[in-house]
């Protein structure tokens, strides 16, 4: 359905075998009593790439690690371990300053545009900032230009109607784009959307997806999006990487990991998404429980315990993403029963 | 007689610098005892509105007139203080935010006695008996009664305010975005406790929710609203399959879908606003089938089908004009 544009070239972005943990305190007597340090362990080992012109949608419940697998991506945050390349170019150990003049090629758009644009400044002034910042502009026109040309990418035209409101005139929808131009305005190579429709109305969700799905095509971007939404997932992304608990369990193409699930996580998650069609609704296999602690993982496959299927060995192997017998090319999952 | 009957619903709001919003227009419906209703729209169309009014727990700057009937018996003749009266013993709510709706300083069990007392349902050893077994009844082991919803992930607390929500035997049940912050799977889990919920206890569900495919999963029924009134209303199937309003049409054509290969198309424009009269069809501005008469007339709900109602003029359109 949707193809990347595939020159040869390393991939935009290549992540290898991520890992993030974020440490937990002892407190005092934890450090006095000599307990053992302990962390969450928010991502363990993930790997994935993305090609300019792609959507790679991470999709999972809430603390499976993707936005922290997403913002180590962009080093946002230090990862542990693993290796990051931008183009190639090996990022994962640069320092802040020697990141700063890649931080042009990969911006980042929010989940609430309430809070992601300061109330005070006027929509010209938010989206001259990263200008400034970034020192990319010659000339006071050309600074103008850039951010009238930015409003109109993101779809706010006339762009002179929308430079000088403040925030509070302006709709969630049409304030979410502004947060787009903010970010296009530098010519990024590399779009992190996180969960960027949520907070949004139903109407004006689809406008938005459908803008940054434009942007990736016309403008070869690579949009790397985190969304809780399969629906969603299943309808913009090229890919679907599916988290749970910091490890990817299924990766694939998207409508292949929707229509053709393999791991058993992704078929309960995929048969909970609620149909509009109510002829089309089928029993929902609902997991009991909730997610363990990422302080705590199980042993051996991490699903294990809440998996409907799980035999003897699950308790002990670790099951690796691997391609699965009878799927499509790329089509991986992480389960030692398929 | 229904179990809930709304008739003729409006709610208005002074608005601090004069004026007045028009919040809920004119909204009416039924509902039977194990029966589950979605109220679906757009942000700022008057579900949260209708049902805080049903609950009588609008502020005191809302003007309100209709009548709600629960087995016959008007519960909102004089505002606040009658509703008092039928507010968690026929009547109840859970919220979008259970961490909102609950007192973070008082333990889960706590808040459950509490409307029990105040009407007099049980008190003492035998509140507390009740009060664990409601627990069960959610989903919750008795003895987690005693701690604090801070203690409770978003699903624990969910349920928790649904345990709260029916201490006192109510016959309605209200839902705003009950699963709204939650993940899928967990929204999945109390769903089916709903689903549970209405057909044991035998309540009468109107679930609030701007999620149709949530709605087309739990609810038979469902009522859109727009600009505060109810423009279409029938089972869930017959406003998928066939709407008669173009606003359901394009809601749903809006909305992501699993196995949809269609695609997914916003709605142009934003809602009217309501602190002035509207003049003709209320959608007219972003509908796609307009047309003179929409201008001019505003049209009103009426009867289209067994159970199905809509507010359009394309249904006094000759055959082939649906909407």
């Amino acid at each position: 359905m949707n193809h990347a544009i595939t020159d040869g070239g390393p991939p935009l972005l290549e992540v290898e075998d991520l890992v993030v943990r974020y440490p937990v305190r002892r407190g005092l007597m934890g450090s006095l009593t000599r307990q053992p340090r302990r962390a969450v362990r928010a991502v363990e080992g993930v790997s994935f790439s993305l090609r300019r012109g792609e959507m790679l949608a991470l999709v999972g419940e809430s603390g499976c690690g993707k936005t922290t697998t997403a913002l180590a991506a962009i080093r946002m945050l230090d990862p542990g371990s693993g290796s990051i390349r931008l183009e190639g170019q090996e990022i994962t150990r640069l320092s802040q300053r020697a990141l700063r003049p890649l931080r042009r090629r990969m911006q980042m758009i929010y989940q609430d545009p309430y809070e992601s644009l300061d109330p005070r400044f006027r929509v010209r002034t938010a989206i001259e900032e990263p200008i400034a910042i970034h020192g990319v502009a010659s000339s006071r026109t050309d600074r103008d230009r850039r951010v009238m040309e930015a409003l109109a990418r993101a779809d706010l035209t006339p762009p002179e109607l929308y430079a000088d409101r403040y925030p509070h005139e302006l709709s969630g929808g049409q304030r979410q784009r502004v947060a787009i131009a903010a970010s296009l305005v530098l010519n990024p190579e590399l779009l992190l959307a996180d969960e960027p429709v949520s907070m949004l109305d139903v109407s004006v969700r689809a406008g938005l997806l459908t803008l940054l799905d434009r942007l990736r095509r016309t403008e070869s971007m690579g949009v790397l999006m985190i969304t809780h939404d399969l629906s969603t997932a299943a309808h913009f992304a090229d890919r679907i990487a599916v988290m749970y608990l910091g490890r990817i369990v299924e990766h694939g193409p998207a409508r292949e990991v929707v229509h053709d699930p393999k791991h058993p996580y992704t078929r309960a998650l995929l048969s909970v998404v609620p149909k509009r069609d109510p002829r089309r609704s089928t029993t929902p296999q609902i997991l009991r429980g909730e997610t363990p602690d990422p302080i705590d993982i199980p042993p051996g496959c991490r699903f294990h315990p809440r998996c409907p299927i799980a035999e003897a060995r699950c308790r002990t192997i670790d099951p690796e993403l691997r391609g699965v017998a009878g799927a499509a090319t790329g089509h991986d999952a992480a389960c030692l029963l398929l | 007689m229904s179990l809930l009957e709304v008739r003729d619903l409006n709610v208005w709001f002074d608005l601090p610098r004069g004026g007045r919003l028009h919040a809920v227009q004119g909204v009416g419906f039924t509902l039977e005892p194990g029966h589950r209703m979605g109220l679906v729209g757009e942000s700022g169309c008057g579900k949260t509105t209708t049902v805080l009014a049903l609950m009588g727990l609008l502020p005191p700057s809302a003007l309100v007139s209709g009548e709600v009937l629960i087995d016959g018996r008007s519960v909102l003749v004089d505002g606040e203080q009658s509703a008092q009266l039928y507010r968690w013993k026929d009547i109840a709510m859970v919220f979008q935010g259970a961490m909102n709706a609950l007192n973070p300083v008082k333990t889960v069990e706590a808040q459950i006695l509490e409307p029990m007392a105040f009407h007099g349902i049980a008190e003492g050893a035998e509140a507390k008996r009740t009060a664990g077994e409601l627990l069960e009844l959610v989903g919750i082991p008795a003895d987690a009664g005693s701690r604090y919803p801070h203690e409770f992930s978003g699903g624990m607390r969910q349920r928790a305010a649904l345990a709260m929500a029916l201490s006192c035997g109510p016959k309605v049940l209200l839902a705003d975005e009950p699963t709204t912050a939650l993940d899928v799977m967990v929204q999945a889990q109390i769903l089916e406790l709903l689903q549970r919920l209405t057909e044991e206890l035998g309540l009468a569900l109107v679930l609030v929710t701007h999620d149709l495919p949530v709605v087309a999963q739990v609810c038979e029924q469902a009522a859109v609203m727009y600009a505060g009134e109810i423009v279409e209303t029938g089972s869930m199937d017959a406003i998928f399959h066939a709407p008669r309003h173009p606003y359901t049409r394009l809601l749903f054509a809006a909305t992501p879908d699993l196995d949809g290969e269609e695609e997914v198309v916003s709605i142009p424009g934003a809602p009217p606003r309501l602190d002035h009269a509207i003049v003709g069809c209320p959608f007219r501005p972003r509908c796609d089938r307009a047309f003179g008469r929409c201008a001019e007339e505003r049209p009103v709900l009426r009867a289209i089908d067994a159970g199905q109602s809509a507010a359009c003029h394309l249904n006094d359109e000759p055959v082939g004009a649906e909407p």
